[in-house]
């Protein structure tokens, strides 16, 4: 605790919060300015999401916060309280040890990445990415002839998710090492095996 | 070593040498326990957090640092400056020499050091600590006729500043066509996902070893520069990059960050962890200095050269040499008689420039390639039928013979693929619309590079393998040929060989640089699984408990001087649509065809050739650096201005290669594959976007502002 120049007001500067993160709640003390990346990779020891920029300029600390994706260098730990977090550690079944999400096969038998910086938050990314086809949201490529804004529109659902749809809406997670066609083709292998 | 010796060793099993094997660390990636440089499973009690101050003058002195209001704040343990910081023995490498005196070279480097409880904490000092300067004019702009600039001995590589042949100058005079272009590549920095990042803690009452998980491309190089600076026996140090989050050159020597870490755990008494902000990147990990390029092409009508001329303006800083070796591709690629290449390079108060993908041949075969487009034009002849013409028998520069050549046969296969032939030379007529599109080619080479390794191999009584080399897998697949490479040696299955790599613990080896890590690491391991082979045919009787192990050393044989000129090759082919309204060039299709030896392992390789086209593309169109003349500072220093190509901006891109044998080079009979694709990749998509215009640009990259205007 810290006090103003005044040395009148008290003024808080870290708090409690629960943060449920891949289905188990951690309760802990935040500096206000801790973002939810550095909680998850310093407080919780979830590596798996990454710290590219911390400006939200590059994804590669994309999680899933209630379903959908957020670059998480840009959300403050402390504002995350009662939100569901997902991240890449999450999307396989138990502990990783379990089976791999669809996503994490395609990118293994397609050879969707190199280093492997960027693939936590490609995988959460697109976890996020298929979601929001299925519901229908239209993205910069998408024909405007077609969906409809009132709801889940026809050419939301997966199979609809040509290449150059899922570059566009994979464009905010970079791969310096230039694994894109690689990992449009595994997201388009998912896609096309989810809408069987 | 006979060169045949290795291939009648290889089994053709599956996960053996040439077959289609998937990463052995691949599941680790792709559910987040991989473990980069800071990322320990739990951080250790005590751990402290560092962030660097950058200097704010372009050339000058610190004056005096005030510390005050940072040590006030909450967490802080320290502040290290100039004048506080603990005393380095001598940087063989100047800039590794960190707050050890008080002078700025250039803006951003790094002039003190805050230490914390926490990032948050860490942060918030290095911002509260206030830096007063002498500051004193500076000089960051380059020119080719700079008064300052010189002809270096020797360029990156240890290659010759300048080469002259006949007269090439004359020879240019009296050509019936003549080529005189100036090209310009723009400082460009090489930004690996994962920032430099250090993670140092000192063991013992007395501080007797140094631990440090650092982001590097060789771990043992690491070691070295730290025994130096701390002035440690090198058993006293521990590196470790188990997994690196790319490097692309920038981790391929050792970085003031982690001499930074080492120094503040010290200092604190702390484990330490240091990752550098990604702003701060592009003053301290190197960049690719920018180049001026004046080619000249003299032919005869028939296309045959007479003349190459290639000269390479250049800036290094004003503390350590570094000259990207622009003109050297010249010296390889093309027949001529007469031939002149130099590189002049002007010391400036600018960040220290290093190794960027394909050093060199990156930058200068995008000014060649692009120049014989522009001869091709000139004579009204296919740019293929030129290479072709002068293809040359000896390498021009050496004389010497090549191990092998196949650069036609790319040029081909990849006109084959690509549909070249029904190709209309005419520029500027394919119109759909609003859109231009043109096709263009280059060619592309890179130099085959070997360095000196060690490694062991261990034979278990289970039946299983061992084998260590401290190789480091910056994303190339490292980890995975070398596994290949071992099951062939030892005609064992893929699952039976387990690979360790990236720890100083483990057998030395040379970085992952230059195109050279599979052919050094792979040859050691190679040996080493070979020499086993030779211990277990003589043992007899049950294995002991722990095994039987054979060790190797290549200095001998890898150093030896080829009498070979070494080198692959490639073709790049490229389609693109250049908006006429917007100025936008976007590309529709990439190709490249290489003849890079035999390929160990396809599907990596594949990934290896994509992404350096990739980046390739990221040169031609979208990558693009300013040294600010007035601040002294790269103006584009994050991902929001530094625009490496996103996934919108990549389309099919599909690599090939040709079966190529090749005896002189090491028992797996490989040619790195790691850079060549960026190589020719620019020039590619330069010369599509004249074909689709009708327009030359010779500044790269390529993006609307310069479109636009000459379109108008």
């Amino acid at each position: 605790m810290q006090h103003t120049a005044t040395g009148t007001e008290p003024v808080t500067t870290a708090s409690g919060v629960t943060l449920r993160v891949n289905g188990t709640a951690h309760t802990l003390d935040v500096d206000h300015r801790t973002t939810l990346l550095d909680a998850l990779r310093e407080r919780l020891g979830l590596t798996g999401a990454k710290k590219g920029c911390d400006h939200g300029q590059c994804g590669a600390c994309t999680v899933l916060v209630d379903g959908r994706r957020a670059n998480s260098c840009l959300l403050l730990a402390v504002a995350q309280d009662g939100t569901e977090i997902t991240t890449v550690e999450g999307l396989a079944g138990d502990a990783g040890d379990g089976e791999l999400h669809p996503l994490q096969r395609a990118f293994l038998d397609r050879d969707a990445f190199q280093c492997g910086y960027c693939t936590p938050g490609q995988l959460c990314s697109a976890v996020g990415l298929l979601a929001e086809a299925a519901a229908g949201h239209p993205s910069y490529v998408t024909p405007p002839d077609t969906g409809s804004p009132d709801g889940p529109a026809s050419p939301g659902g997966p199979a609809g998710l040509t290449p150059a749809e899922i570059r566009e809406r994979l464009s905010g997670n970079l791969c310096r090492c230039g694994a894109y066609p690689r990992i449009v083709e595994a997201v388009a292998d998912t896609a096309a095996e989810a809408a069987r | 070593m006979r060169p045949t010796a290795a291939t009648s060793t290889l089994a053709p099993a599956s996960g053996s040498l040439g077959a289609d094997t998937a990463r052995l660390e691949g599941r680790d990636k792709v559910t987040g326990t991989a473990r980069y440089a800071t990322e320990q499973a739990h951080t250790p009690p005590g751990c402290a957090y560092a962030w660097p101050v950058p200097a704010t003058v372009a050339r000058g002195r610190v004056t005096a640092v005030d510390t005050a209001a940072a040590l006030a704040l909450p967490g802080v343990l320290a502040v290290l400056t100039p004048d506080t910081a603990p005393r380095l023995g001598h940087a063989e490498d100047p800039t590794l020499a960190v707050l050890q005196d008080h002078r700025v070279p250039h803006r951003g480097w790094f002039v003190a050091l805050a230490v914390a409880e926490t990032p948050e904490q860490a942060r918030a000092a290095a911002g509260a600590v206030r830096i007063s300067y002498a500051a004193e004019p500076h000089d960051v702009a380059l020119t080719a006729g700079h008064p300052d600039g010189y002809v270096p001995e020797t360029a990156n590589g240890g290659e010759a500043g300048s080469s002259r042949r006949g007269d090439p100058e004359a020879a240019f005079d009296a050509a019936p066509v003549r080529i005189d272009a100036a090209y310009r590549v723009p400082p460009l920095h090489n930004h690996p996902m994962e920032p430099h990042a250090a993670f140092a803690h000192w063991d013992g009452d007395r501080a007797e070893h140094l631990t440090v998980y650092d982001s590097s491309q060789g771990a043992n190089a690491v070691r070295t520069a730290l025994a130096q600076l701390f002035g440690l026996a090198e058993g006293r140090i521990t590196v470790i990059s188990e997994h690196v989050g790319g490097g692309f050159g920038s981790k391929g020597t050792p970085r003031p960050h982690v001499v930074l870490a080492a120094m503040a755990a010290r200092h604190t008494g702390r484990p330490v962890k240091l990752a550098l902000p990604r702003r701060q990147l592009s003053a301290v990990v190197g960049h690719r200095a920018p180049t001026l390029h004046r080619l000249r092409l003299g032919a005869e009508r028939d296309g045959t050269l007479v003349s190459v001329s290639h000269e390479v303006a250049t800036h290094t800083s004003r503390i350590k040499e570094f000259v990207e070796q622009a003109a050297v591709p010249a010296r390889v690629m093309y027949a001529s008689p007469h031939s002149l290449t130099s590189h002049r390079v002007t010391p400036l108060d600018v960040p220290t420039p290093s190794w960027m993908r394909a050093p060199g041949e990156a930058p200068g075969m995008y000014a060649l390639e692009s120049a014989m487009d522009e001869l091709a034009v000139e004579l009204g002849m296919d740019p293929i039928d030129l290479r072709v013409r002068n293809e040359p028998v000896t390498e021009p520069g050496s004389g010497l013979p090549f191990s092998s050549r196949h650069l036609v046969e790319c040029l081909r296969e990849g006109a084959r693929r690509f549909g070249w032939g029904d190709r209309d030379p005419r520029p500027g007529v394919r119109r759909e619309g609003d859109l231009l599109t043109g096709t263009g080619v280059a060619a592309a080479t890179y130099p085959v590079l070997v360095a000196p390794s060690t490694a062991s191999a261990t034979a278990h009584p289970g039946g299983t393998f061992t084998v260590r080399v401290n190789a480091t897998d910056i994303g190339t697949g490292a980890r995975t040929v070398l596994a290949q490479i071992a099951a062939g040696a030892l005609g064992a299955a893929l699952s039976a060989v387990r690979v360790e790599i990236g720890s100083t613990r483990l057998p030395a080896a040379p970085l992952a640089g230059g195109s050279s890590g599979t052919a050094s690491w792979g040859w050691a391991v190679h040996e080493a699984c070979a020499a086993l082979v030779d211990r277990l045919a003589d043992h007899h009787g049950a294995l002991p408990p722990e095994g039987l192990t054979a060790t190797a050393d290549t200095t001998e044989a890898a150093s030896a001087a080829p009498a070979f000129a070494r080198h692959a090759f490639g073709a790049h082919f490229a389609e693109v649509q250049v908006d006429t309204v917007t100025g936008e060039v976007q590309v529709r299709r990439l190709l490249g065809v290489y003849a890079a030896g035999r390929i160990l392992n396809p599907r990596t390789a594949r990934s290896q050739f994509v992404g350096g086209m990739v980046m390739g593309l990221g040169m031609a169109l979208t990558e693009h650096s300013t040294m600010d003349p007035a601040f002294g500072d790269f103006t584009e220093a994050d991902l929001a201005m530094y625009h490496v190509p996103a996934h919108a901006d990549v389309p099919d891109v599909d690599a090939h290669w040709i079966d190529e044998e090749d005896h002189y080079l090491n028992p797996m009979g490989s040619k790195g594959i790691g850079e060549i694709g960026i190589v020719g990749t620019p020039a590619a998509i330069g010369n599509a976007v004249h074909h689709a215009t009708g327009v030359r640009l010779r500044h790269l990259p390529l993006t609307p502002d310069r479109v636009l205007p000459a379109l108008a």
